[in-house]
C-alpha cells in the first residue's frame, strides 16, 4: 500500500488513442504535481487502456488530480486508491558484476529475495524482480556492493483488493448525444 | 451526397445552428473559405486572431450559445492562443476551427505549421487533429457538445488540408457523435446534502457568493427563488454580475479585491457562506488564512475539480446550479434575518460618504462619473464589454446591471484588447440590443485595429474610452506599493477621435461632466457606432482596493475628503 507521506496513488481508464499520455501527464505538469511512476497498459478491451500514477502530492492534490484527470475527455474514469486496500507491484531487472568469487554470494541473495536470475553471463548476470518498491530497493541496496551495471524498472501497477472493483464504465447503447443550448 | 471535407464542414456548421464565423483565411484553411463563399454562413473578416477568437467569446457570453472562431494554420492558430484562454478561464463556450498543413507534412517544419493542439492542449477543453475529411462531421459534432456541456469551455478543431479538400459521402445521422463513454458519477451524497440544509436553517449571519456558474446554468429564477426563500443576502463575483438584479435589496454587489467594502466585511463577519457557481478565486478572497474565518461553507459547483481547491468547505453539493438550489429550496426554513440585514445596511451607510458620487462636483471628470451617467442615460440596460484595469472595476462598481448576460468582460485571465472585439462578437450575437464598450486607453490600444471590422460589416456599438493616459490599475499599484513610481506606465494614445475618423467613424473628445450626457445621448441615437474618447482625472485610484494578499477586510478606502483640486470648473 503506498501509505507514504505526500504520495498519492490513481488509477485511470482512458481511450487508448494517441495523445492521451500527453493529455494526463500535461495536466500533472500544469497542476504543479510531480509524477513518481505513470505505467500504461491496455485492458482486455483493445480500445481501453489502464493507467497508474504514483504523484508526488499530498491528499488534496491527489483529490484534485482525480477530479481534472476526469473532466478531460478521453479518461473515463479516474480515482484516486490510496487509501484503500490495495496490492501494488513493480518490475526490475538489475544487471550485475558477478565474478566466480562473488557468484555463490549473490545466488544467496536472490534466493532470500525471491527473484530469479534470468541471464547468465561470464561476468555479470541479470536478476528479474517483482514486488513492492520496498522489496525492490530492498535487493537493490544488497546489490549494491557488487557492482549494479545496469537497471530497468517498469514503475508501479496498482489493483484494489478483494470485491473492490476498479472497472471501466460498461459500454452501453449511446444515449441521445444533443446540443445543449441554454 | 458526395461533398468534400471543405463543404462538409460548413454544412455541418450550418446544421448545428451556427450563422456566424468570426475568422481570418491563410492558406491552409483556404478550400474552407472557398465552401464558405457557397454557404449561407456570414463571415466576418475579423484584422487580428485575437480578435475573432474574443469576438466568438462575446457572442458565446451574450447568448449561452457556442461561438465560432476560424484561423490558418501556423501564425493564424497561434494569434488564437490569448482568446482561447480566456474563454478558458471564464468558462466560455468557443469553438476554434484552425487549418492544418496537408497530413503527409505534419512533423516535416512546412511553412506556417505549428503544433497548434500541442500549444493549445493546457487551454482548451479539448482539442482535435481531423486528418480525414470522413471524421470532419462526426468531429464538429462533438466539439459543439463538449464546449456547451457541463462546465463550458473552448474547443480547438485542427484540420489538415488534405482533409479538407478529399471528398467523401455526408451522411449527417451517421455522422452522430461518440464521445467516450464515461463513468457517470453519482455525485449526490444525502449527508452531505442534509448538513448543508441544516446550516442553511441554524445561520445567523449568512451571505451568498453567487458566481457564473448561476448564468451558465440559466438558474436566475431558481437563484431568485433561493435567496427570497433563504432571506440571505447577495454578494457577487465580477463574473456573476447580471445572475440578480442589482436593484434588489438583498443584493451587496461585488466582493472582493475592488468590492465594496460593506460586501466585504459582511463575508469576513458572516457564519455561513454559501458559494453557487463561483471558484473562490484569490481576488474574491484575498489572504486565505483569515477569510471568512468564523463562517462555515457550502458550495454548490458542477466542477468537482474545485471543492476544496483554494477553500475548505463544509459541504460540497457537485452539481448543475439550478438543479441543486431546486433541491434546496423546499428544506429551506425562512427566517428572520433583522439584525443581520440591519447590520449590513449600517455598513453600507459608512461607505456612503466615501463614495466618489457623494463627493461635491470640483469640476473633474472622474470615470466613476461617466459611467454612472451611462448607467443613468441606458436606464442600465444596454450590454456593456469591458477591457480590463480600472475602468473595468469602475463599472463592476456603477453600472448597475439587472439582467444575465449584459456585462461582459474578461475576469479570470484579465485579457487586455478584450473588449472591442467582443462587442463585435456580443453585437452580432444580439444585434437588437444596445452594446456599450467601455475600455481603457491602454486596452483600446491592443486591438483597436478592429475599428475597421466594424466598419466593414456595418455594425452599430459604441465606444467609451476611459482614457487617463496611464495603464491606470498598474499606476495605481505602483502608486500604492510602489511609492509612485510610474515605470512603463505614462503611454501615448493618438488622438483617438480623429483615428475614429480616419477609419470613418463618428469621434467625439470630452473633458467635462457636463459634456457627458448629452455626448452619450447624441452617440445612442446615431445609427452608427460612434467613439467618444472620455478624458479623465490621470491619478484617480479605485476604492476601495484590498491589496494583493491582504486580509479581505483590509482595504484601501477611498479618502473622506474631496478629491485634491487641480483646476477650476471649465
Amino acid at each position: 500500500m503506498s501509505k507514504e507521506d505526500n504520495m498519492q496513488t490513481l488509477v485511470a481508464y482512458v481511450e487508448n488513442k494517441p495523445g492521451v499520455l500527453n493529455r494526463v501527464s500535461s495536466l500533472a505538469r500544469r497542476l504543479a504535481i510531480n509524477i513518481d511512476s505513470l505505467t500504461v497498459g491496455p485492458t482486455e478491451n483493445p480500445e481501453i487502456a489502464r493507467m497508474t500514477i504514483v504523484a508526488h502530492t499530498d491528499e488534496k492534490g491527489g483529490h484534485r488530480l482525480e477530479a481534472s484527470l476526469e473532466k478531460l475527455v478521453d479518461v473515463l474514469l479516474a480515482e484516486n486508491i490510496s487509501e484503500r486496500a490495495l496490492l501494488e507491484r513493480d518490475l526490475a531487472l538489475i544487471k550485475v558484476l558477478a565474478d566466480q568469487q562473488s557468484r555463490p554470494h549473490l545466488m544467496e541473495l536472490i534466493k532470500v529475495f525471491r527473484a530469479r536470475v534470468v541471464d547468465v553471463a561470464p561476468e555479470s548476470l541479470i536478476i528479474e524482480i517483482s514486488g513492492t518498491v520496498d522489496k525492490i530497493d530492498g535487493l537493490l541496496e544488497v546489490l549494491r556492493p557488487f557492482g549494479v551495471l545496469e537497471m530497468a524498472r517498469s514503475g508501479r501497477i496498482s489493483m484494489t483488493r478483494g470485491g473492490d472493483l476498479l472497472r471501466p464504465p460498461e459500454p452501453k447503447p449511446a444515449p441521445p448525444q444533443t446540443l445543449v443550448t441554454r | 451526397m458526395k461533398l468534400t471535407g471543405a463543404e462538409i464542414l460548413c454544412e455541418s456548421l450550418t446544421k448545428l445552428g451556427v450563422q456566424h464565423i468570426f475568422g481570418y483565411p491563410g492558406g491552409a484553411i483556404l478550400p474552407v473559405y472557398d465552401a464558405l463563399g457557397k454557404s449561407k454562413l456570414h463571415h466576418i473578416l475579423v484584422r487580428h486572431e485575437q480578435g475573432a477568437t474574443h469576438m466568438a467569446d462575446g457572442y458565446a457570453r451574450a447568448t449561452g450559445g457556442v461561438g465560432v472562431a476560424m484561423a490558418t494554420s501556423g501564425p493564424g492558430a497561434t494569434n488564437m492562443v490569448t482568446g482561447i484562454a480566456t474563454a478558458m478561464l471564464d468558462s466560455s463556450p468557443v469553438v476554434c476551427i484552425t487549418g492544418q498543413v496537408s497530413s503527409k507534412l505534419l512533423g516535416s517544419d512546412a511553412f506556417q505549421e505549428i503544433d497548434i493542439t500541442g500549444i493549445t492542449m493546457p487551454i482548451t477543453k479539448h482539442n482535435v487533429v481531423v486528418s480525414r475529411a470522413e471524421d470532419i462531421a462526426r468531429t464538429v459534432r462533438e466539439a459543439f457538445i463538449i464546449a456547451n456541456s457541463g462546465r463550458p469551455g473552448p474547443v480547438l478543431v485542427d484540420i489538415t488540408k488534405d482533409a479538407q479538400q478529399a471528398s467523401c459521402e455526408f451522411d449527417w445521422d451517421a455522422a452522430a457523435p461518440k464521445l467516450p463513454q464515461k463513468r457517470v458519477r453519482d455525485n449526490h451524497d444525502q449527508a452531505e446534502f442534509d448538513r448543508a440544509v441544516e446550516m442553511l436553517n441554524t445561520a445567523k449571519r449568512p451571505v451568498i457568493l453567487a458566481g457564473r456558474g448561476i448564468i451558465l446554468s440559466g438558474a436566475m429564477r431558481a437563484f431568485e427563488q433561493f435567496v427570497r426563500t433563504c432571506n440571505i443576502p447577495v454578494a457577487m463575483t465580477l463574473l456573476g454580475i447580471g445572475c440578480f438584479p442589482a436593484s434588489d435589496p438583498m443584493n451587496l454587489g461585488m466582493m472582493g479585491m475592488h468590492g465594496e467594502a460593506w460586501v466585504n466585511h459582511a463575508i469576513q463577519e458572516s457564519d455561513l457562506l454559501i458559494a453557487v457557481g463561483m471558484r473562490f478565486d484569490d481576488r474574491v478572497t484575498g489572504d486565505l488564512r483569515t477569510y471568512a474565518k468564523s463562517a462555515r461553507k457550502i458550495h454548490i459547483e458542477i466542477d468537482r475539480a474545485e471543492i476544496n481547491k483554494n477553500v475548505q468547505v463544509d459541504a460540497a453539493l457537485i452539481g448543475d446550479a439550478r438543479e441543486t438550489l431546486e433541491k434546496l429550496i423546499p428544506h429551506i426554513a425562512n427566517p428572520e434575518r433583522g439584525p443581520w440585514l440591519a447590520h449590513i445596511k449600517e455598513l453600507k451607510g459608512d461607505s456612503a460618504v466615501r463614495d466618489i458620487q457623494s463627493l461635491p462636483d470640483n469640476g473633474h471628470l472622474y470615470a466613476a462619473h461617466v459611467i454612472n451617467d451611462l448607467w443613468k442615460e441606458t436606464c442600465g440596460e444596454a450590454i456593456v464589454v469591458t477591457d480590463v484595469g480600472q475602468h473595468q472595476m469602475w463599472e463592476a462598481q456603477y453600472y448597475h446591471h439587472n439582467q444575465p448576460r449584459t456585462l461582459i468582460t474578461s475576469g479570470g485571465l484579465g485579457t487586455m484588447g478584450f473588449a472591442l472585439p467582443a462587442a463585435i462578437g456580443a453585437k452580432f450575437a444580439k444585434p437588437d440590443s444596445e452594446v456599450w464598450v467601455v475600455v481603457g486607453d491602454g486596452g483600446f490600444q491592443m486591438t483597436m485595429c478592429e475599428l475597421a471590422t466594424i466598419v466593414q460589416e456595418k455594425i452599430n456599438i459604441k465606444i467609451a474610452i476611459i482614457n487617463n493616459g496611464f495603464l491606470g490599475m498598474v499606476r495605481q499599484w505602483q502608486e500604492f506599493f510602489y511609492d509612485k513610481r510610474y515605470v512603463a506606465t505614462p503611454l501615448v494614445a493618438p488622438d483617438f477621435a480623429a483615428l475614429a475618423n480616419a477609419f470613418g467613424i463618428r469621434g467625439e473628445r470630452i473633458t467635462s461632466r457636463a459634456d457627458v450626457l448629452p455626448t452619450i445621448r447624441s452617440a445612442r441615437e446615431s445609427s452608427q457606432t460612434v467613439l467618444i474618447d472620455f478624458r479623465v482625472e490621470q491619478e484617480d485610484s479605485v476604492y476601495p482596493m484590498v491589496p494583493a494578499g491582504a486580509s479581505l477586510h483590509e482595504m484601501i478606502r477611498r479618502p473622506g475628503t474631496p478629491l485634491v483640486e487641480t483646476a477650476s470648473e471649465p
